[in-house]
């Protein structure tokens, strides 16, 4: 099968606008005749939910969650990305296009990319419409921050929490829909398995994690907006319930899966503390505008510190090395993520690592706290050689932009960061790889559709910060709505979908039969035991850097762990009740899949680029080393039974408007 | 640490329930409560029992998933933190720890320590909003400047997590505080002044349809938010109310 990204034709600052005048539309009337399912109430889900039932569609949404308003885009922090050039300084739809392509690598499909800048500054209208608190100036008008990989301001925020007042905003445009019986929601209710009729996706089988009835229900559309995979490394800063259950299940169904190695490692996370150690902490990346990231310069030092001898503050400017601003001193702490993470992995590997374990580099805000103290003693009137005067005034500038993730940080580390500096290494965060989609965001599979961070399109091989909450609100907003019209229009005289359709029975019983599996297992293991395993093997060998040795051992070991899996994982409970374990159980069966194909297609990506980086690819000085001429495509992976029969088909990515060359911080 | 816990079982929604004993030793001070807890599940789950079944997520105190009701208080005896964010260093080596569900009519035990807090959605439904459509075609973002202050005020009634600690610690099981962040972040604004009648009375009217009870000023619900959020949310909202009701 041929892989059709059906890119419209013409320039590309025309594309999108010339593909909505051409599309097929549904109209009203018929609107109420179509269902669309929607799986994932996030940023994408939630938004998509919403505006298809304003356009009229019947709405269904799930979320396994017990409200919809508890998706993992809640947890985003820092903030969302927008070609306004409020601040004039310089930044254009063009500039926003340019810098997400490069920051993926030149791994992304430049028209998708072009059409989420285009609409990026639509969604800070309507965000702002509905009533989300966007940081704003004095001046009454909307405050931007910088952000990483970037020369300008475009990124705006409300405080630490940008991705809770996003995501709230959605839920309440679903509220309002689901007040009016346009959304029907399913909450604590978790896909299993995508019905297909004829060819096309009608349906899905979800398990009500309440009753643990297994439903059908069809549809006329799938939309799937179920987060990323991250979670296949255990520790991450995914939730807990983030899971690729439902991206995975489509996948098995005929959706490619597209460039599943490429993985973000956000460079500031709260270190590891101990085995039991069940998920990992984001400081957001906004600290990085005003944080400077060192490790000690000396080896004896960094000993002295891991041994509790000597403390941050007792180290000066010259015994400190900051190793960001010396490697690139262009960008400085405001480097992409995959380049700090790197670098942060790199001193922390040479030995100087600043806590327990070796493994974390510190954050400080000593001097931000001085710069913004000063600052206010000047606009105060006040004395600014009144030395803690200007620490006063300056912690409490921090604490006002950053407040929130201070407060996080006392809590688990029990360390106050505004007197010693924050210690953070890098911990997985997000996938730029998922299901397959062409320019209508449509899978492999007719009629289903991802959005969202299940999807791969606009990332490439590494994302910019505050650029996810822009995607997923640009797909559920302002892009599948137009698209799903187009593929829709010709079912308007269908009527609903039966759910007695033999492949409804089907798929039902399927999903029967593995849950009886896992409850009759009898094992000696849990779930938890599985899946930390795997994710010790997936940090081990296909984390941060990865080698063909590390990677072809991977595959091995995955494939032995999901043999023993099915053989002696443990289940404890009933099927017709409440059974977090029985949910656990289904998700990590598939994690313990995907992850294979993922060490697979890091394999066979022989070259580094973005989150991907192999070891044999470097430059003499660390650097990735890209190989467009043979890798500058999609990897789009095929399901054939088992991952490691998985058929490799190729998008080659065209770049007409930007010129592909490697990629410097410097 | 060694430390005996005392935890709320409940079979399903029908079931009596009892609090049952369980000595847990090994326990670090660096461990979240949550994870003590699965420290503890997977030792029942390893002998054969029913592990514990309780709500959380994200872990880090945004979603509003986990509750617990912990020796008493809403998300435990530390402040400003949901209960995935208290550490086991609040506690001491040899303590009893009780832990019960977030316990209200509006909050129906589902299993063990989940509760089912939809009615909270559903207060939503009902007003927690403001009608805008997606059509792409709003006005600028910046056509409406609105002063900081009022901003960052809105701001901080919509940090709100929608966990029901509030409900949870009140002893009249009022949702004043979580209805009246929402009804305060809106009517803060300009974009939301313009359904700001029917929105609170809606808002209020699904509130005591749901059986939440009434609020007497006592505070507690205050203290025990793990976001702070401020009890000047009900008085403003009392005064939309009485405003709206006026109108009305």
């Amino acid at each position: 099968m041929a892989l059709d990204s059906k890119i419209p034709h013409g320039p590309i600052s025309d594309k999108w606008t010339d593909y909505k005048d051409h599309i097929n539309l549904v109209n009203p009337a018929n609107k109420r005749n179509l269902d669309v399912i929607v799986v994932g109430t996030g940023l994408a889900g939630g938004s998509a939910a919403a505006t298809l039932a304003e356009l009229g569609y019947n709405v269904k949404a799930f979320c396994f969650q017990d409200s919809p308003r508890r998706a993992h885009s809640i947890a985003a922090q820092g903030g969302i990305n927008a070609a306004k050039n409020y601040q004039g300084d310089g930044d254009s739809v063009f500039r926003l296009f340019y810098d997400t392509v490069k920051g993926g690598d030149y791994r992304a499909r430049e028209a998708n990319v072009h059409r989420l800048a285009e609409v990026s500054a639509n969604i800070i209208d309507q965000c702002v419409a509905q009533g989300v608190p966007l940081a704003r100036e004095y001046g009454g008008l909307l405050d931007n921050r910088s952000f990483g990989g970037t020369l300008v301001s475009r990124t705006f925020y409300a405080k630490g929490q940008t991705g809770q007042q996003l995501l709230l905003g959605a839920y309440s445009a679903m509220n309002r829909q689901i007040g009016r019986g346009k959304i029907k929601m399913y909450n604590r209710h978790e896909m299993l398995d995508l019905v297909i009729v004829n060819g096309k996706a009608r349906g899905i089988i979800a398990r009500n994690l309440i009753t643990g009835e297994i439903e059908r229900h069809s549809a006329h559309a799938v939309v799937i907006g179920s987060g990323g995979y991250g979670n296949v490394f255990f520790l991450s800063t995914n939730a807990m319930g983030s899971n690729a259950t439902a991206a995975w299940k489509i996948h098995k169904k005929g959706a490619f899966f597209a460039n599943p190695c490429y993985t973000q490692i956000h460079p500031t996370c709260i270190p590891v503390s101990g085995d039991h150690q069940s998920k990992l902490t984001l400081m957001s990346e906004s600290l990085r505008n005003d944080g400077r990231i060192w490790v000690p310069a000396k080896l004896e030092d960094a000993k002295a510190i891991r041994e509790g001898k000597k403390k941050p503050t007792d180290l000066s400017e010259e015994e400190r090395d900051y190793y960001l601003e010396r490697r690139y001193p262009s960008f400085g702490n405001l480097v992409p993520r995959d380049v700090a993470s790197r670098a942060a992995k790199e001193r922390c590997d040479a030995g100087f690592g600043v806590n327990k374990t070796g493994e974390a580099v510190y954050l400080d805000f000593a001097a931000a706290i001085q710069r913004y103290g000063k600052e206010q003693a000047y606009i105060k009137g006040l004395d600014a050689n009144d030395k803690n005067l200007v620490i006063k005034l300056g912690t409490e500038v921090v604490e006002n932009k950053y407040g929130n993730l201070f407060q996080m940080y006392l809590k688990i580390v029990d360390e106050n960061p505004y007197v010693t500096p924050m210690m953070i290494y890098p911990a997985v965060h997000y996938t730029m790889g998922g299901t397959w989609v062409d320019y209508n965001l449509m899978t492999t599979i007719p009629g289903c559709f991802s959005i969202g961070e299940s999807n791969f399109s606009d990332h490439g091989a590494n994302r910019l910060g505050a650029s996810a909450l822009m995607q997923g609100l640009a797909d559920g907003y302002f892009v599948l709505p137009y698209t799903i019209g187009d593929y829709l229009s010709p079912d308007i005289k269908m009527g609903e979908i039966s759910t007695d359709l033999p492949e409804f029975v089907e798929a039902e019983k399927a999903v029967k039969d593995q849950i009886e599996k896992f409850l009759n297992n009898n094992g000696t293991h849990s779930v938890d035991h599985f899946h930390k395993k795997l994710g010790k093997i997936m940090w081990d060998k296909v984390g941060m850097a990865r080698n063909a040795k590390g990677l072809n051992e991977a595959i091995v070991e995955i494939a032995a762990l999901r043999e023993e899996f099915y053989r002696d994982v443990k289940v404890p409970g009933k099927a017709n009740e409440f059974n977090q374990e029985l949910e656990k159980a289904t998700r990590v069966a598939d994690f313990l899949e995907l992850g294979e194909l993922f060490a697979k297609d890091a394999l066979h990506r022989n070259e580094s680029c973005g989150g991907h980086f192999r070891e044999e690819y470097q430059s003499a000085d660390g650097e990735a080393q890209r190989d467009d001429e043979n890798f500058a495509y999609v990897a789009a992976w095929e399901y054939k039974g088992k991952p490691s029969d998985a058929v490799l088909h190729k998008e080659e990515l065209v770049f007409d408007n930007i010129k592909l060359v490697t990629r410097s911080y410097k | 640490m060694k430390l005996t816990l005392k935890i709320w079982r409940q079979k399903n929604a029908e079931d009596k329930g009892a609090i049952v004993d369980y000595p847990i030793d090994g326990i670090e001070p660096d461990m979240s409560f949550l994870e003590m807890l699965d420290v503890l599940n997977e030792q029942l789950i390893n002998k054969g029992e029913e592990p514990v079944a309780f709500d959380h997520d994200c872990r880090e105190g945004i979603c509003g998933m986990c509750s617990l009701f912990i020796n008493g208080e809403a998300h435990g005896p530390d402040r400003g933190v949901t209960t995935c964010q208290l550490h086991m260093r609040m506690f001491k080596d040899g303590d009893t720890i009780f832990i019960e569900p977030f316990r209200a009519k509006a909050f129906p035990v589902i299993k063990d320590l989940v509760v089912d807090r939809s009615s909270f959605d559903r207060i939503q439904h009902a007003g927690g909003f403001i009608s805008v459509n997606t059509s792409g075609n709003t006005i600028d973002a910046n056509t409406i400047p609105i002063n900081k202050h009022d901003a960052d005020m809105a701001f901080d009634a919509a940090t709100c997590i929608g966990c029901g600690a509030c409900v949870a610690t009140c002893k009249n099981s009022s949702a004043m505080l979580f209805v009246s962040a929402k009804v305060s972040q809106y009517a803060l604004l300009p974009q939301g002044r313009i359904e700001a009648t029917d929105r609170v009375l809606n808002m209020v009217h699904q509130m005591d349809a749901e059986g939440f009870g009434n609020c007497t000023n006592t505070g507690a619900c205050e203290v025990e938010c793990p976001k702070g959020i401020s009890l000047e949310n009900i008085a403003r909202m009392n005064r939309e109310y009485l405003s709206a009701s006026l109108k009305g």
